[in-house]
């Protein structure tokens, strides 16, 4: 019987707002699952994997930690393990007993131990005991030690305590770089790829340099003098030795025309009947030279190796510097001397016994003594001429013998028509008119303005071998006259040698009365001085530069023309021609200037005008010296 | 026979002779690739019948300098495509006839 007091009893009340299912629905097992992940872990945290180069998810780990206490893992039967059983009540006290403790300190030990025997219950009282103890066991370990009087604790037995510092909460931050910027990078290694590349940085470099060494030429022109300079204070201290060094690279370089020069003797002229030949030997020329011509050549009288080349120009227009070159036949690629002059030089001479002096006339007029003793390259002294309103050159000097007060002297004869003495006196030069050159005679006290007319130009000068105060002028009108130092007024004797203007005169070495003339009619004469007309005449198509007498023989004697040839006569063998016709040079533009004999060695040189001095040996056909007759000399 | 042995003896010798080391491409800064020049013409003077220990000393080399990791490839023939780090390479030619490439990438 339901008893209506209201409430309903067994049946469920039911919320308005509950969900209302169907049957099937409510009968459906939903089951619970219980699993280990972390609603609250990230889910897409994403990291860069430098690996592989792209961004990565990282996975987070579920598990949470909510408690953790780190303890130790004891052995049971050791004696700490038995020592915690113990005072956990897990083992009684007389088992306990039984068991021998090997403890630190023993005495505390032992002492429990005797408190445990002598509280010792039997065995069946024990196991009562135990089963209380057991049932007791956290507790009242202590309670029941007390009660049976057995503690168990030492001083060494610690006891745990724990506190709970404040610990920061930790907090995460994060950082992350961007990563170092790559780029990519291919190439080809081939052994032609490195061979090309090495040629090219080899040219590279060889431009550097080149361009590096101009640059160092350029900019440091001082610091290179600088350097020359020292080396040639360096050089002057062994200067002797280093110029024996120069003979021998010389003589070794040019070895076949020292043998030449020595010994050669030209076999074919057995076969060639009267004519010689003129066997080429060493070339002379300077650098500095060119330009120059050849104006004058003198041999040293006691170095016969030594020769002196006087440079110049014989074109009037062309006038410019000249210089004096001393050349030795040991080394013909340089000078031993050079003087750079001024003016250009128009003759010169050496003294023959005092054969470091050389007198020099250039084209302006003015005369110089050299010495070559001293190492300057000025003269000693330098004489002027008078009247220096025109240019009138210096056309021939000549030494003399020292006059009586032991002052050298020489003469010098000049287009201004004067033959002039001039005396070295203490590094100074006086002049003294000896003779002056006119048309009718020698007339030295008329004013100048009044024989300007009349006088000639002289052109050449030579004084007599034997006898000194006789000399002769060639002037510039053809005529040659016969002077002596002592009369200074008048010619002992004039010869109308030629049509035009006399280029040398010179005497016989040996004949007292002989001498050659050349000039520029073309012609060469050979007088006897008692005869008013030439003993011979040559003409030789050509305009002549120089004419020399051979120092061995009196009949030899050599001229050399403007067309390069260079004639040798032998008067002996053939009165008409010459016994040996040489083109000598090797342009045939170049005009010989001069021409001397070797006063000892069979040689001549030969100057041209374009500044190169050449020499040549002799052959044995023009070397012939000429019998001594018994009868009478011409 | 003859000549052509002479002419290839003769340029090899003209290798050696101009063996100086040339550097064909790098971006180091001015210390690094000195120094970095400087141990690889020592390695493979060093090892100069072995590329693989020249090798191997210079990539153990900059490793150590310069931090890692580096690469290192000698040879005399070869041709390659590499991404490095921006101014960490160096390619150069050695020896007349040896051709190193050494770059970094972690």
């Amino acid at each position: 019987m339901d008893k209506g007091d209201g409430l309903d009893r067994g049946k469920k009340s039911k919320p308005s707002d509950q969900l209302k299912l169907t049957e099937a629905e409510l009968k459906e097992n939903i089951t619970k699952v219980l699993n280990t992940h972390n609603p609250h872990a990230p889910q897409n945290i994403v990291r860069f994997n430098y690996k592989e180069g792209v961004y990565q998810r990282v996975s987070v780990d579920h598990t949470a930690i909510l408690f953790e206490m780190e303890s130790n893992i004891v052995y049971q039967d050791s004696e700490e393990g038995r020592r915690l059983m113990l005072k956990q009540g897990l083992i009684k006290g007389d088992v306990a007993a039984s068991y021998n403790f090997n403890l630190l300190s023993k005495s505390t030990f032992l002492a429990s131990l005797f408190f445990d025997l002598s509280q010792a219950t039997p065995v069946e009282d024990g196991g009562e005991v135990e089963e209380a103890e057991e049932e007791d066991r956290p507790d009242s370990v202590a309670s029941k030690a007390d009660k049976k009087g057995v503690k168990l604790g030492n001083f060494f037995h610690f006891t745990d305590r724990a506190t709970q510092t404040l610990n920061n909460p930790p907090r995460q931050i994060n950082c992350q770089t961007a990563p170092p910027p790559r780029s990519i990078f291919s190439a080809t290694a081939n052994q032609w790829q490195i061979y090309d590349a090495y040629c090219e940085e080899l040219q590279k470099q060889e431009k550097q340099k080149a361009t590096l060494l101009k640059k160092e030429t350029d900019k440091s022109k001082k610091g290179v003098l600088v350097t020359e300079t020292q080396v040639l204070t360096d050089l002057t201290e062994v200067a002797k030795e280093t110029k024996i060094l120069e003979r021998m690279v010389h003589q070794n370089t040019f070895d076949e025309i020292a043998q030449d020069f020595k010994y050669f003797e030209d076999p074919s002229d057995k076969f060639r009947g009267q004519e010689g030949t003129l066997l080429p030997l060493w070339t002379f020329q300077h650098e500095e030279t060119r330009g120059l011509s050849v104006t004058a050549l003198c041999w040293n009288s006691k170095y016969q190796d030594l020769f002196a080349v006087g440079m110049g120009s014989y074109d009037f227009c062309k006038q410019g510097r000249g210089m004096i070159v001393f050349y030795s036949l040991k080394n013909s690629s340089f000078p031993e001397y050079v003087f750079p002059t001024t003016s250009g030089v128009q003759c010169l001479d050496i003294h023959p016994q005092h054969f470091y002096l050389t007198v020099v006339g250039f084209y302006d007029g003015c005369v110089a003594v050299y010495n070559l003793k001293k190492k300057s390259l000025e003269p000693v002294c330098k004489g002027t001429p008078k009247t220096s309103l025109l240019t009138n050159p210096v056309w021939q000097v000549r030494w003399q013998n020292d006059d009586i007060d032991n002052n050298h002297n020489f003469f010098s004869v000049s287009a201004d028509s004067r033959v002039v003495s001039w005396t070295l006196i203490k590094h100074e030069l006086i002049s003294t008119e000896t003779i002056r050159l006119s048309v009718n005679g020698g007339l030295s006290n008329v004013p100048d303005d009044e024989q300007l007319v009349n006088i000639s130009g002289g052109t050449s000068l030579d004084f007599h071998k034997q006898t000194d105060h006789l000399f002769l002028v060639g002037t510039e009108q053809g005529k040659i006259h016969k002077c002596s130092i002592h009369y200074s007024s008048k010619f002992l004797k004039t010869y109308n040698a030629h049509n035009s203007a006399v280029y040398t005169v010179k005497w016989n070495h040996f004949h007292p009365r002989v001498f050659i003339s050349c000039s520029a009619d073309w012609t060469v004469k050979i007088w006897d001085d008692t005869i008013k007309v030439p003993v011979f005449t040559f003409d030789l198509m050509s305009a002549i530069g120089d004419v020399a007498w051979a120092p061995y023989s009196s009949t030899i004697f050599a001229a050399v023309t403007i067309d390069g040839i260079v004639r040798v006569f032998d008067l002996s063998i053939n009165k008409y021609e010459a016994i040996c016709q040489q083109l000598v040079v090797a342009k045939k533009k170049t005009k010989l200037t001069h021409i001397e004999f070797n006063p000892v060695h069979p040689v001549i040189i030969v100057g041209d005008d374009q500044g190169l001095v050449s020499s040549f040996k002799l052959s044995p056909n023009l070397r012939k010296t000429p019998k001594v007759r018994s009868c009478k000399n011409h | 026979m003859a000549g052509t042995g002479e002419a290839k003896k003769e340029e090899a010798d003209y290798k050696r002779l101009n063996s100086f080391p040339l550097i064909r491409h790098t971006d180091m800064p001015e210390e690094m690739r000195v120094e970095t020049m400087e141990l690889c013409v020592t390695a493979c003077e060093r090892f100069a019948t072995n590329n693989e220990s020249a090798a191997k000393m210079i990539k153990e080399s900059m490793d150590k300098k310069f931090g890692s990791s580096w690469h290192v490839v000698i040879g005399e023939g070869f041709g390659f495509e590499v991404t490095h780090e921006v101014k960490n390479l160096l390619y150069m030619f050695f020896g007349g006839s040896l051709a190193v490439c050494v770059w970094k990438c972690s």
